[in-house]
Order: structure tokens, then sequence, then C-alpha cells
């Protein structure tokens, strides 16, 4: 039972407010960004800011819907499942997400994320016309926007890794970042 | 022309395509889990209506929020929106709101379709 309480002690020191883990689909995206609105909705924060981060949450979250189906398929086993995390610092807030990824998807969302964190803002803003004007929506129904979106409402650089897992999978990890004080968006 | 009404929900907008009274109008959150779908019968109404089009058209878009997968349809709408001649976009954002404002801007210099923006 140990690990409940170190799990409480862990999410406090790292001021996690909100984690989930297990499937993702659309109707537990609904009730994550639900729960998550009501909790900022009480903290009074400023109303841009709260777009800001209910936008990143819906690119985050729809990801993971997409990339768990992927895997799902290929293995039934249960690793497919993924996790979700809200982190409050006192300078900003962190949209976190892990999820599992073939490795052979790896080469592709590293070059991506790379590109996308070497591009500032009037870059971003010209990745994200390009890819608007020329792409037609994938399978899954993704318009290969969501990290171009979420780079351009962070105004920081991504955050990313990729844990080793077994021959096929990697757990790719996220991390969005979010200040709190509107100005200092505006200075990164 | 048959009027289409779609009712909002939480994560899908309300839309009134109605060429008698002349209301075209998309507002609210629109981030479906599948907006090719979603947004498919919107298209299709839009096809029809370009052959039999008002003399002008104001198309109110009034969006709280928006996901990439619905932005890339929006421009779809844009463009089936393009060869109607007498259209304009009203694109509505809330008064505090800069990155939904930016966002319109956005979409005026991806069509040729005049724009006016607007507070609610």
């Amino acid at each position: 039972m140990r690990f409940i309480y170190d799990l409480h002690q862990s999410m406090i020191t790292h001021n996690v407010i909100l984690i989930y883990e297990g499937d993702f689909t659309q109707e537990t995206t609904k009730s994550i960004l639900t729960m998550a609105e009501r909790n900022l909705e009480s903290s009074g924060e400023e109303s841009g800011i709260k777009k800001r981060i209910f936008n990143v949450m819906v690119e985050a979250l729809q990801n993971i819907v997409k990339h768990s189906d992927e895997v799902e398929q290929q293995d039934k086993s249960k690793s497919h499942a993924a996790i979700f995390l809200i982190g409050n610092e006192q300078s900003r807030y962190s949209i976190m997400s892990g999820n599992p990824v073939r490795k052979e998807n790896i080469p592709t969302l590293k070059t991506a994320l790379e590109r996308i964190n070497s591009l500032d803002k009037d870059g971003l803003k010209e990745l994200y016309k390009e890819i608007i004007k020329n792409t037609t929506l994938s399978e899954k129904g993704g318009a290969g926007l969501g990290f171009v979106d979420m780079a351009r409402k962070s105004g920081e650089k991504l955050e990313w890794d990729f844990v080793d897992v077994s021959d096929e999978l990697s757990f790719f990890c996220l991390k969005v970042n979010i200040a709190r004080i509107k100005e200092a968006v505006a200075l990164a | 022309m048959e009027i289409l009404n779609i009712e909002g929900a939480e994560d899908t907008p309300k839309i009134i395509l109605d060429r008698t009274n002349g209301i075209f109008e998309i507002s609210g959150r629109s981030l479906p889990e599948d907006s090719a779908e979603f947004y498919k019968p919107v298209l299709e109404w839009l096809k029809s209506y370009s052959g039999k089009s008002n003399d002008s058209t104001d198309f109110v878009f009034k969006l709280e929020y928006f996901n990439t997968a619905s932005s890339k349809l929006i421009l779809d709408v844009l463009s089936s929106l393009e060869s109607i001649g007498g259209t304009t976009i009203q694109w509505y954002h809330h008064e505090d709101d800069e990155d939904m404002q930016e966002a319109g801007q956005e979409f005026s210099e991806l069509v040729e379709i005049p724009f006016e923006f607007k507070t609610y």
C-alpha cells in the first residue's frame, strides 16, 4: 500500500495537479478537458492562459488517441496504455504526455520535432500555413499540425524524449510549457 | 433548398446554413473525433448552394475554440466559399482572445475572400 503514499508525494514534489493513465478515447479526452477546465476556473487563471492550456491539451490528448490506436492494432497486449499529466509550477504550467510508438515511426517524429524547435515565432507561423495549404487529412484524421500548434501556443521549445521499451516499442514523452505570465510568453 | 441545422455539443460546433433567411453560421467549439466526417455535410451543402447562391452571403464564424484537424476543414469550407460571388466572412472573436483573432487573420491570408473582424 506504500505506493499510494509514494505516488501522492511524487505528484506533490513534481507539482502535478492532474494525472490520467490508461486507454484514451474521445470520451476520456472530453472528461479530462472538463476536469481541467473546472480546476483552472477555480484557480482564477487569466483567460488567455486558460485557452492556451486548453488548446495544447486537446492536441496532446488527440495525439494519444491516434497513436494508441496504431499500436493496438499490431499488439493486443496492454502496452498501448498511455499517460497524461498537467503540472502547475510557480511560473508555468506543463502539459505532459507519454505514449508508446513503434520504433520505425521515431525518425519521422524526431525530424518534425527538431524542425519545429529550430523555428522562431514567424517561422512557426509560416510552417503552419505551409502545412495547412498542402496536406490532406491522414487516415486517422490528423492534419500534421498538432506539434506546430502546441509550439506556437507554448512560445517555448517543446521538450521530448524516447524511452526504450522493447525491440519494437519506445515510450514517447512530451512536455509543453505555458508561462503563467503573459509578458513572459511575449519575451520568449 | 434544405436548411442544414446541426446542434452544438461540447466538442462540435453549432451550424446553421439557411439560404432563404440568409443565415450562414458556424459557432462554438470544434474538436470532433473525426473532423472530415463532421464537416462533410457542410461541404456538400455549400456545393449545392454554389449553383444557386444569394446575391450576397455573409458567412459568420463565431468560434470559441477549434483544434488543428478542424482548422484544415475550416480552410476547406473557406475554399468552397471562394467560388461563391458576394461572399464576406464575418470572423468573430472574444474581445480578449487575440489567438482567435490571429487565426482569422491567417485564414484571410490563405483565401481570396473579404474578412470583417468583429468582437463579441
